[in-house]
């Protein structure tokens, strides 16, 4: 039994021989909030898919709070308590924002609470003037809020958040780092982001993912001065690192 | 689902149809009351499917295979033991027990949603061919002939529960239209319910239904099921009606005539079925009194023409007409008085 959270082991998974995540190992303590950072085919979303149970692992072991949930079903590892924000908003497009948070709180907090949670959440996100709106016809930042709303109403333990700010203005941002803050200590999060302003505001510490291995683990300020991930950054993303 | 009970809509729609089942019988002929009855049954099978597609999006070609097992286990059950009841209760049982099986396997067994279309089409033509080679007179359970491509005569008609009177046309059609109003009434609170409105949720991403922690396997097969039985309600009203069940309940033809009426109705509704039902049948009817006309060609034009002018069904676009007129009407008010 081991004290960690979360906890990756040897993790692998391989697309018709080629390697999206190729041996990851990953520890997360209960209330951390860790930045996980790479290049576009890094594998963080095929790792974020393993999390969650929507991929099998070719090899390697999963554990969540003790349990081994490797190969488990997404609703199992969501009833442990994981939520994620997916990198392409995954949500129920031809209904409407309230019952979309309505569906995410009744699972997770019972027939009692869910009208309520979902009352809180169109205030609190700001999406109360769109509550009866098919969510197909939001605006992507709004879209986007929806997403976040599903996973607040869940109210999970381990929030997967992929790529929260993309897509949206300035001010979006803001409410997004807010709104994360407030979750900091009470909630334990992983974050995968490409905006580096996002994550030095955010960060505290960040893993760094490079052709499917983690190829550091450090401070946001030793990964901006560590040479080997300006060297895999170079190319696509090297004027990204330096602001 | 208890606010639905109090909803004015809900209430609505219970006493509008209430009024409609006494009242038919009083000015209506015989013979239109005689007609109602079977669009009502066939209304009630058209729901099933606008359950089982148009909320639970499981496209089946197999939802008359249900209404087809019902019926014969309703003939077969009724010849054996003298009597509706035993009829009735075997052709709910039979189609949710096939349900079960399908189901368990296309669920359970992750098979996608066109490969479940087509294995669903699959089982009603193997009950076709298989109840085709039945004719001999070996075939018979108890004292049920199978009779294959002649089906089964003299089915018992529906009669009052512990009398063996059997219903009147008039009663028959009180049964029916009761039938189809009572699953109409039915569905509707499911779909207010938690169960019916994780059943929608499916329907638009089962991934995220599943990352929220619901199981969608037993959702899907729980609203298979009830429309399994729905179907097989309808199909024991069905040969109880006409006093016969023969195997073209499995043809590909019907199969594909529940498709048309849920499609013209307008999938995703419920009560667009039951019109998408109606105004074909009404339509078959009235076309095949013309002599030398062919209803079909008739009617597939007719079909043709409603998908390209009205893609999502008639209900859908009725509704979203008068939404669009409310609204044109709500933001022309307030400027009135200023003007």
């Amino acid at each position: 039994m081991s004290a960690a959270f979360l906890e990756a082991r040897d993790l692998w998974r391989t697309f018709g021989g080629v390697a999206a995540v190729a041996g990851v190992d990953f520890t997360l303590a209960q209330g951390e909030l860790r930045c996980l950072i790479g290049a576009n085919g890094a594998g963080k979303s095929t790792f974020f898919r393993m999390l969650t149970g929507q991929l099998a692992p070719t090899r390697g072991r999963i554990r969540l709070k003790g349990h081994d949930i490797t190969g488990r079903a997404p609703f199992e590892v969501a009833r442990l308590g994981v939520g994620i924000k997916t990198q392409v908003p995954s949500l129920f497009e031809g209904l409407p924002v309230a019952e979309n948070l309505w569906l995410a709180a009744r699972r997770a907090q019972g027939a009692r609470r869910a009208d309520a949670v979902t009352a809180e959440l169109l205030e609190e996100l700001r999406l109360a003037r769109v509550a009866d709106a098919e969510v197909g016809t939001l605006s992507h930042g709004q879209r986007q809020w929806v997403e976040l709303g599903m996973v607040l109403a869940a109210d999970p333990e381990l929030l997967l958040l992929d790529e929260p700010a993309a897509g949206m203005t300035s001010d979006e941002v803001e409410a997004t780092v807010a709104l994360i803050e407030r979750l900091r200590g009470r909630r334990t999060l992983v974050i995968v982001e490409h905006d580096m302003h996002f994550v030095r505001r955010i960060a505290e510490k960040v893993t760094v993912l490079h052709r499917g291995r983690v190829l550091v683990e450090d401070t946001m300020d030793s990964i901006l001065s560590n040479p080997a991930v300006r060297e895999a950054y170079l190319g696509s993303r090297a004027g990204g690192l330096d602001g | 689902m208890r606010r639905e009970l109090r909803a004015p809509g809900f209430l609505a729609a219970a006493g509008l149809g209430l009024v409609l089942i006494a009242a038919l019988p009083q000015w209506a002929e015989v013979y239109t009351i005689f007609n109602l009855s079977v669009y009502a049954v066939l209304a009630t099978l058209a729901l099933s499917l606008g359950l089982v597609w148009g909320m639970g999006g499981l496209l089946g070609f197999g939802q008359s295979a249900f209404f087809g097992l019902g019926g014969y286990a309703y003939a077969i059950a009724a010849i054996n033991f003298a009597g509706s009841g035993p009829g009735l209760l075997a052709a709910i049982v039979l189609p949710v027990l096939a349900a079960a099986v399908i189901g368990y396997f296309a669920f359970f067994g992750r098979i996608s949603d066109v490969y479940f279309a087509v294995i669903s089409l699959t089982v009603s033509l193997i009950l076709y061919n298989l109840i085709n080679t039945t004719s001999g007179a070996a075939y018979r359970i108890g004292q049920a002939p199978l009779g294959g491509y002649n089906g089964i005569p003299s089915v018992p008609p529906l009669n009052l529960p512990f009398a063996g009177t059997p219903l009147s046309f008039e009663g028959t059609f009180y049964a029916a239209a009761g039938l189809l109003l009572a699953v109409y009434l039915a569905l509707r609170l499911l779909m207010r319910s938690r169960f019916g409105r994780v059943v929608v949720s499916v329907r638009e991403s089962e991934t995220r239904a599943e990352l929220l922690g619901y199981d969608v396997r037993l959702y899907k097969l729980g609203v298979f099921l009830i429309g399994a039985a729905v179907a097989g309600a309808a199909g024991a009203f069905y040969a109880a009606w006409g006093a016969f069940i023969g195997p073209d309940v499995f043809s590909i033809g019907f199969a594909a005539q529940i498709i048309v009426w849920v499609l013209l109705g307008g999938l995703g509704t419920l009560i667009g079925p039951v019109i998408g039902c109606f105004v074909v049948q009404a339509l078959t009817a009235w076309l095949g009194e013309f002599e030398g006309s062919n209803p079909n060609i008739v009617l597939g034009v007719l079909f043709l023409a409603a998908v390209m002018l009205l893609p999502k069904g008639i209900v859908p676009t009725l509704r979203s007409a008068t939404g669009r007129l409310m609204r044109a009407r709500a933001a022309a008010g307030p400027r009135e008085p200023a003007a």
